[in-house]
């Protein structure tokens, strides 16, 4: 059973970074405006199917903005020297690093339900399963906030740093995850690449959701999410500890 | 759960960072309610240590236990009874006063209420009850430093530490921070204060631990090592024409070093040391172009203590 110390650590903690880290450029430029221009650039001047591509797109919405929170607290912390007060509360790395978790995963959940809010209101984008829709928004924003913590995780005092490293992984992943490209389409080593993405089985949760075309079956997509997020937090307290002090 | 009679105890604290040894062995303990100076210059291993009894470092070896909770067993039982004041006044500038409070104060399961009147007292006691809506980024350093230490103790700790507290502060800022700390003292909470301030640890401390190179070199109170440091007193004296420096040894001068075109004399006994270099002028006809004696500082009592430690005589727990 988790503590009290434990469930209030990862609440103020959370509550912190949402006060502090959410209205700062890097997380506004990365985490909303590039899903934005990603699917402006993709869509303007084509003859496509919004409603076909729109979970895909949610995806890609959540991937970004759930990710874009976690790489930039820490390093920010230890640029601006509050991280040494941080560490000192009465909370352990492990709390810290659910706390950071959840800052991400609830900025990305919040931002991809306005956006499926506006799909559904100006597109007709239907939902055909409330539940399962909800369980991959769930599921994703823990994944790819998790993600977004574990780059910050070897991080030294740089913030801009630790966001270049974190753009590098990232926008390689959002070409190979069937967002672009229906896996349907992809074959051989593409195909195989596409796997390897936690990205592709969001995407392909959210069809099952919507009632696109699907590449799994929903309970394969959900395991791996589940099974990734666990291997990213596992991770990220793993090499916070190591190199908690680096950059103090 | 150890002992509740000392509010630290450190035992055997070791810690490296490659090849170094950064802290060797180091081992004390604090009674409830003192409060306790650790000293050394930069490098000696001051904050590596703060950092292991603070919970932030893990020790490559040894254990400390705080108010009888282990670090390693009971981290966060042992952390909810210490506030920390970190050497830069580290709060959140994007956070008014309040909010930096507010924060640091539901970390320690503080009601909303608790919060808002401790807030109050504080921020009151602290001269910033006026300011407590700005946000922090428009505060002077002084005024940092201050929130700093509210936010530290805003939960009532019953232990204090202090990493070069007043370092850089203005001297309104100073004497308040250390009035409130000496008023925490008398309610009970014991201080553990690093600096390399010697007159500051002399006035407040009622023992201070001095660490070199990663070793405590002396633990005792600040009068005994006083007593210490006063060996290390010296006369500083240029000659004209200049003198060779052999002519100077001798008399209670115990070194003789030269710096630039002066000589540092070495000596426990300055009024006679004085006498002794007048009274070469006079024998060998030259002007003492000039004089001044120099108090002991940290490193000149540093050298004599590690001197001392590998004679065996210095460490009076």
């Amino acid at each position: 059973m988790i503590d009290r110390y434990v469930m209030r650590g990862i609440a103020v903690t959370t509550e912190k970074n949402m006060r502090i880290y959410y209205r700062k450029a890097p997380v506004v430029i990365f985490g909303l405006l590039f899903p934005l221009f990603m699917f402006v650039a993709f869509f303007i001047g084509r003859e496509l199917e919004i409603e076909l591509f729109f979970p895909a797109f949610l995806a890609m919405t959540l991937f970004f903005t759930s990710s874009s929170v976690g790489p930039l607290i820490t390093p920010w912390e230890k640029q601006a020297r509050t991280f040494e007060r941080l560490l000192s509360y009465p909370i352990t790395v492990g709390t810290l690093v659910l706390g950071d978790m959840a800052a991400g995963m609830l900025f990305g959940a919040a931002i991809s339900v306005l956006v499926l809010l506006v799909g559904v209101a100006f597109v007709g984008v239907g939902i055909s399963s409330i539940v399962l829709f909800l369980a991959a928004l769930i599921l994703g924003a823990i994944c790819f906030a998790s993600m977004g913590v574990l780059l910050a995780a070897p991080a030294s005092s740089s913030p801009s740093n630790i966001m270049m490293l974190s753009s590098l992984i990232r926008f390689p992943l959002i070409f190979i995850s069937g967002i672009f490209i229906p896996l349907g389409e992809l074959e051989g080593l593409r195909l195989a690449t596409s796997y390897a993405s936690p990205l592709t089985y969001l995407v392909d949760a959210m069809n099952h959701a919507a009632g696109g075309p699907t590449s799994m079956p929903v309970v394969v997509d959900i395991a791996v999410l589940t099974a990734v997020s666990a291997v990213f937090l596992m991770a990220a307290t793993a090499i916070h500890k190591r190199s908690l002090m680096k950059g103090l | 759960m150890t002992s509740k009679a000392y509010a630290l105890e450190a035992s055997h604290l070791t810690k490296s960072f490659g090849a170094l040894k950064a802290v060797d062995d180091v081992s004390f303990s604090v009674y409830q309610g003192e409060i306790f100076g650790f000293l050394g210059p930069n490098g000696a291993g001051k904050t590596t240590t703060l950092r292991m009894l603070t919970g932030l470092l893990t020790p490559d070896d040894g254990r400390v236990a705080i108010q009888g909770f282990d670090l390693q067993t009971s981290l966060v039982k042992a952390k909810m009874q210490m506030g920390v004041i970190p050497e830069v006044g580290t709060i959140y500038v994007d956070l008014t006063a309040e909010q930096n409070l507010a924060l640091t104060g539901r970390y320690y399961g503080l009601s909303r209420e608790r919060i808002a009147q401790r807030t109050k007292e504080l921020l009151s006691a602290l001269g910033l009850y006026d300011r407590r809506a700005d946000r922090v980024r428009t505060y002077s350093k002084g005024m940092r430093q201050r929130i700093s230490f509210a936010c530290a103790i805003i939960h009532e700790p019953s232990v204090l530490f202090m990493d070069e507290p007043t370092e850089g502060l203005d001297v309104q800022s100073r004497r308040l921070l250390i009035d409130m700390v000496l008023e925490l003292n008398r309610k009970g909470c014991t201080i553990f204060l690093t600096t390399h301030n010697i007159e500051e640890a002399n006035a407040l401390c009622q023992r201070v631990a001095i660490i070199n190179k990663g070793r405590l070199v002396a633990l005792d109170r600040p009068e005994t090592l006083r007593s210490s440091f006063e060996k290390t007193q010296s006369v500083e004296v240029s000659f004209d024409p200049p003198l060779d420096g052999d002519a100077l040894c001798g008399g209670h001068v115990s070194k003789v070093e030269t710096s630039g075109d002066k000589f540092i004399l070495y000596t426990d006994d300055l009024h006679g040391t004085i006498e002794y270099v007048t009274d070469i002028a006079r024998q060998r006809g030259v002007r003492i172009l000039s004089l001044r004696t120099r108090g002991p500082s940290l490193e000149e009592a540093f050298v004599m203590l590690t001197e001392s430690t590998s004679r065996g005589c210095v460490i009076n727990d």
